[in-house]
């Protein structure tokens, strides 16, 4: 049986590219999509916890976390779309209406 | 998985960055079933890559994203104390993970258990007696995202 230290060490690497993602990029989707790495390294973290403990608690918050996970990624991409439809740009730079 | 994961974020082009997310997501699902989570990947499998990054193409495709439009522009400050912030992240949590040992009371469900019942039955049959109040708010959750995005579509808000 694999370490479990090994799969957290997967899970916070890809947390911390995903982090890197929301910052670098300036792109809203892609921004996005970053954000759906991160919530998906915690997925890995909490099903090896699952395995190490015996316990299926982890894997019924995994199905809990990707049901939300979707229902924020259709509202969010809605938020995307009626912000293009308005500014005619997703490029976060220049959405900068509430600047002082 | 790693590499990919790198990758989405590396690329230009959005619609690169997206499928090397599918990418990621089906190496998710392939870690997840051998960590004994036959229902997680499946589900992974089915949501994430077959229905959300197939919403996210959409949008990308539906909103015409140009090629170049997620190039820096001399923002290369900002870029390198954020990979310094994301390597000191990392570093910081992996040091916290590798140091302690992680004992606990274990559970009944150990993987022999698990396998000769069958992974969904398992996970079935805790959804609807312990945690049948999260899946039922799960499921006025969804109803309020399924609202959110038909009125957020609407012509005059």
């Amino acid at each position: 049986m694999v370490p479990i230290s090994y799969y957290l060490i997967v899970s916070v690497v890809l947390f911390s590219i995903g982090v890197l993602g929301v910052f670098t990029r300036r792109n809203a989707i892609v921004i996005f999509m970053c954000i759906e790495l991160m919530l998906n390294a915690a997925n890995l973290a909490f099903i090896a916890f699952s395995r190490h403990l015996h316990s299926i608690d982890g894997q019924i918050f995994v199905f809990f976390v990707m049901a939300v996970a979707a229902a924020e990624a259709a509202v969010g991409l809605g938020i995307i779309i009626a912000l293009y439809r308005n500014k005619e740009t997703i490029n976060v730079d220049e959405i900068n209406i509430m600047k002082w | 998985m790693i590499l990919s994961a790198l990758m989405v974020i590396l690329r230009k082009n959005p619609v690169h960055s997206a499928l090397f997310l599918v990418v990621t997501f089906f190496c998710l699902a392939g870690l997840y079933l051998l960590l004994n989570a036959e229902f997680i990947a499946a589900i992974q499998v089915i949501v994430y890559a077959g229905a959300i990054m197939v919403l996210f193409l959409f949008v990308i495709m539906l909103l015409n994203v140009e090629k170049e439009v997620a190039a820096p522009s001399g923002h290369g400050f900002q870029k390198f104390w954020a990979l310094v912030l994301c390597v000191v992240v990392a570093v910081s949590l992996i040091s916290i993970m590798t140091i302690n040992v992680f004992t606990g009371e274990k559970g009944i469900y150990s993987p022999e258990m698990v396998n000769e019942v069958g992974n969904s039955e398992i996970i079935g049959r805790l959804l609807f007696t312990d945690f049948l109040l999260p899946f039922e708010i799960t499921s006025i959750l969804l109803l309020a995202a399924i609202i959110g995005a038909v009125i957020l579509s609407k012509k005059k808000l």
